[in-house]
């Protein structure tokens, strides 16, 4: 149980110290490092990348462009990004297995894990995971060997982007 | 305290509330007008209840619908497994398992074990122990040899997972530490003594954990684990934890789960977990129709004229769980839906290549009205837009085929669900 918590922990120390801090190029490096997925910068996407090992797809829409990246495993996570804002205001995935999800969520996967446990300790019971807050919609949904799920943050979802596109 | 979750609260405290009648078979106006989605309003129910006397044979196990054995499982099957330390007659029968067509293997809370189970050792010696992940929750824990015993089939030296949380350290990078739910390592927080994985597959993962580790490929769900930490390996088909049917002696290609149908909660339902399809008397496809399934474990459902191409039958899922916007999540509880009144709706199931294909009729009741009973048919809760998880209810008053990925039956090769 410690471990499921240590690495969002540090995480989120490292964030906090990191944030204020004049971005030099070497503080670019590492921040590519600590700052991936949901919420974060379009640059994390490489980093996201690099992690998972997989290739990277790209294409625009109007209002958003979605960085598909395709993990060796086949496990697909594809991040959207607002043009306006250059950030990732939502990730889909779909594989045979989860991917980290600490990594796709980012200073997410924290809230994530305390709604989860929360509903774990509710109920006995498979079932998929939804979480609908004021800042942050997960859902997580699958069996074994097939693994499916969105996340978003309703607040910076580029104006007339329909939550339905985010799959 | 209204709600599923107070439901469940009670159950625990053991202090039973007085059984109310649900809302079902009166279907009001505002229901059938509402009319998104009610398709049956002249009629409810299953179309294949069955009334036929349950079966016997060498090939049946007893299958009980109830509250399990930490007394808070609804819409839960369990059955009674035997381990027995291999070739040897030193078993132990374990009831309150879970059976599950939606995973595959054997896997057991390793405090209820009284039979040593030998440790699968990776080619350097060092044991072996797996992570895997649920969508809420994981079981971590090593991989050990047993004989296993259901009805009176036997599976020889089949790998199964014993959950422990503390035999080994969990490594950080696994999928595991990154599951939100946390451990299923316990009875009250599986709410089972193990699961029965009989699903699609022959082993849990398959090829991809054969693969070389840590590289991408590999989901990276085995583990050798020496003194000085876990490290990701590749592991063999033959190695990984397997579903005890497919490795029976004979009726290996696939099970059949029979229950009765219900009228409404009830406090228990017995029916039966049947092996093999096509290889005895009792097994017969009976003009079931077969719906095949990809190699993912999937086929299409369409509802309200979306095609949700990640679908599911699932034992060991608990409701309906199927999006639609247009139904209330209950207040207090968001896993449930909690609609004014009873809907009766419909959806049709399809092979994943298109066909064939058939409509099924259910219902989704307000989870906040139904009574403190483990049976509830008309139980539904949302899900995510790319499948329909059809539960343990839709298993109610069906004769329900899982054949096992590369096995031939009388109904062709599986996967395929028929029903």
């Amino acid at each position: 149980m410690n471990e499921t918590r240590i690495f969002p922990r540090l995480g989120r120390a490292a964030r906090s110290v990191l944030r204020p801090a004049i971005i030099s190029a070497a503080m670019l490096m590492i921040s590519i490092q600590a700052f991936a997925g949901l919420g974060e910068n379009v640059s994390s996407v490489l980093a996201d990348q690099a992690r998972m090992q997989g290739s990277l797809r790209t294409t625009q829409s109007a209002s958003y462009t979605v960085h598909e990246i395709t993990a060796a495993s086949g496990v697909v996570v594809r991040e959207y990004v607002s043009p306006a804002t250059g950030k990732i205001f939502a990730v889909a995935w779909q594989g045979s297995w989860p991917p980290d999800m600490r990594q796709v969520l980012a200073d997410y996967f924290a809230p994530y894990q305390q709604a989860a446990q929360a509903q774990a300790n509710l109920h006995a019971g498979r079932r998929p995971l939804l979480i609908n807050q004021a800042g942050l919609v997960v859902e997580s949904g699958g069996h074994m060997r097939s693994f499916t799920g969105r996340a978003y943050i309703p607040d910076m979802l580029p104006e007339g982007v329909k939550t339905e596109a985010i799959r | 305290m209204k709600g599923a979750c107070a439901r469940v609260r009670k159950m625990i405290d053991g202090c039973r509330i007085e059984r109310t009648p649900i809302k079902n078979g009166v279907l009001t106006a505002a229901a059938c007008g509402g009319l998104l989605f009610a398709v049956a309003c002249g009629g409810t129910g299953s179309s294949t209840s069955t009334q036929t006397p349950p079966p016997t044979g060498s090939n049946v196990a007893t299958l009980t619908v109830n509250a399990g054995p930490a007394g808070n499982y609804a819409n839960g099957a369990f059955t009674s497994v035997t381990v027995c330390t291999p070739g040897t007659s030193t078993c132990q029968t374990i009831d309150g398992i879970l059976v599950d067509t939606g995973s595959s293997g054997l896997r057991l809370i390793s405090s209820l074990l009284t039979v040593s189970l030998p440790q699968q050792n990776y080619s350097d010696g060092n044991p072996v122990a797996e992570c895997l992940p649920f969508v809420i929750g994981y079981t971590w824990g090593p991989v050990q040899t047993a004989d296993v015993e259901i009805a009176s089939e036997k599976a020889s030296s089949v790998p199964v997972q014993v959950i422990n949380q503390s035999a080994y350290p969990l490594p950080s990078t696994s999928l595991c530490a990154g599951n939100p739910g946390g451990p299923a390592d316990t009875v009250g927080n599986l709410g089972a003594n193990g699961i029965i994985g009989v699903g699609s597959f022959a082993q849990d993962c398959g090829g991809a954990c054969a693969l070389p580790p840590s590289g991408g490929q590999n989901p990276d769900l085995y583990y050798e684990c020496p003194h000085a930490g876990c490290t990701a390996i590749a592991e063999s088909l033959t190695q990984q934890v397997a579903n005890p049917v497919s490795l029976f002696s004979a009726d290996n290609n696939g099970v059949i789960i029979e229950l009765p149908a219900v009228s409404g909660p009830e406090a228990s339902l017995t029916g039966s977990l049947v092996f093999g399809i096509g290889t005895q008397s009792n097994n017969g496809l009976n003009g079931a129709t077969v719906y095949p399934v990809d190699d993912n474990g999937n086929f299409i459902t369409n509802f309200n004229n979306v095609q949700y191409g990640e679908s599911f039958l699932d034992s060991g899922s608990n409701a309906f769980f199927f999006s639609d916007p247009a139904i209330a999540v209950c207040g207090d509880d968001t896993a449930f839906y909690c609609p004014n009144s009873t809907l009766n709706l419909a959806a049709t199931n399809a092979g994943y290549a298109g066909t064939p294909t058939g409509t099924v009729n259910f219902s989704v009741a307000n989870a906040d009205d139904l009574p403190n009973d483990p049976v509830l048919g008309q139980l539904a809760g949302p899900n995510t837009i790319n499948g329909f998880d059809w539960g343990l209810p839709f298993f109610y008053g069906r004769h329900v085929y899982t054949a096992i990925q590369g096995k031939s039956t009388p109904g062709g090769t599986g996967p395929y669900w028929a029903y």
